[in-house]
């Protein structure tokens, strides 16, 4: 496809790149999906489209209307270049301590920013833009933690691409997030092959950036607890900032720049490969490392990078 | 035998500051059961009072989530970790 219409039809089909030379098990295979490809920088441009044209058909986005979405970045981004594509405007609420590349490409397609609280991080994103829809329901709420058009992007799509393009995966790694990847892709692959493993990644909150008050304050994405996301998954694994940067570099020697997220994720497959004997493990890279050269995670010293981490929200 | 718990943030005012302080347990279900009973500003938070998982927390033994091992009943050796992390969203 050489030439298409819409920048929207850029969106997908993203490729997948060998780096098995990073895996710690030599009868392991290591391939790395990358969505930093996709034409907004990353995998959320392809929830940020199917949200809005589930909307379009159920009649509830019309023309001219505006969106509210919460967001650490990502699908915010997503959102803005689909909304300027389609006409809509676009409000969302992202946490203060984002990574200042965020705030620039929201502003790139014209979105409008409301900030929440960074002390709050994600969640206290998505307790603002909650509060917010109830104050506004003129605003059109695609709320992606509870929104089935999320996961379902990945099943129609990531999913069968990976297929697709590598059949022999036996271990598909993304981080957690929305859990809308693990659950649409993990779901596509398990239909086809029963025997995939499927391993999610949880990179703790900063711990100034966790923003609870207490423990009840927690939050589960509304679409993990429908979808079973917890009879789905296999294993859960944690990967703090010093090793997810760690694995950003290694990245980097072998020619992917990827954001932090992928160098979780990798974090992830090469821990995933100690403890196979043998497989393919697949891996979504979420973004490029174009977003996140502010922060030094390449160039600075490593416990400089991992304190900063600390404050920062990266995922 | 005794093993680090790490703490998140929110429980560490529970514990006089801590950010790590350690208990008694063969498996993470006693382990939690005896913090819970050092430290009784935590009942409640990680532990329902039927017993199980707070659903909000995620406990993790060194690095694996122990819903997806044996849940309370996992194992805990000595010189293990065990953490206990938040449900944050992320997105």
């Amino acid at each position: 496809m050489a030439l298409v219409q819409s920048v929207l039809d850029l969106i997908g089909n993203t490729p997948m790149v060998e780096v098995s030379q990073l895996s710690p098990n030599p009868r392991v295979r290591i391939v790395v999906k990358l969505e930093g490809q996709n034409p907004g920088g990353s995998v959320k441009d392809r929830i940020a489209l199917a949200m809005v044209e589930q909307a379009e058909k159920e009649g509830v986005l019309e023309p001219g209307a505006t969106i509210m979405e919460p967001s650490s970045g990502n699908t915010g981004i997503g959102l803005a270049m689909v909304a300027r594509v389609k006409g809509y405007r676009l409000k969302v609420v992202l946490p203060s301590n984002v990574s200042v590349e965020r705030r620039q490409l929201l502003e790139v397609w014209g979105a409008e920013i409301i900030e929440s609280p960074g002390s709050e991080g994600s969640n206290g994103a998505v307790r603002m833009a909650n509060g917010l829809h109830q104050e506004h329901p003129e605003w059109v709420y695609l709320y992606q933690y509870a929104n089935e058009a999320n996961p379902g992007a990945h099943y129609e799509g990531t999913g069968p691409e990976i297929w697709r393009d590598c059949p022999e995966v036996t271990h598909f790694v993304a981080g957690l997030g929305t859990s809308g990847t693990l659950l649409g892709v993990g779901r596509f692959l398990k239909e086809r092959n029963p025997d995939v493993q499927v391993w999610a990644v949880e990179p703790p909150a900063g711990e100034m950036v966790d923003g609870l008050r207490n423990l009840d304050d927690g939050y589960i994405p509304p679409i993990f607890s429908q979808l079973h996301g917890a009879e789905l998954l296999d294993r859960k694994t944690m990967i703090g900032p010093r090793e997810s940067i760690e694995w950003t570099r290694r990245l980097a020697e072998v020619g992917v720049f990827a954001g932090i997220s992928s160098g979780a994720a990798m974090a992830g497959a090469a821990r995933c490969a100690r403890a196979i004997d043998s497989g393919v493990v697949v891996i979504v890279a979420a973004d490029g490392g174009w977003k996140y050269l502010s922060t030094g995670a390449w160039t600075d010293d490593l416990d400089v990078v991992v304190e900063r981490a600390k404050r920062t929200i990266y995922f | 035998m005794p093993v680090e718990v790490r703490l998140p943030t929110v429980l560490r005012s529970a514990a006089g500051g801590s950010a790590s302080v350690t208990a008694e347990g063969a498996t993470i279900g006693e382990v939690l059961q005896n913090l819970v009973a050092a430290y009784p500003a935590m009942a409640g938070q990680v532990l329902t009072d039927e017993g199980a998982l707070h659903r909000f927390v995620n406990v993790y033994l060194n690095d694996d989530d122990v819903r997806y091992l044996e849940q309370l009943d996992t194992k805990v050796s000595e010189g293990d970790t065990v953490s206990i992390l938040p449900a944050v969203a992320g997105g």
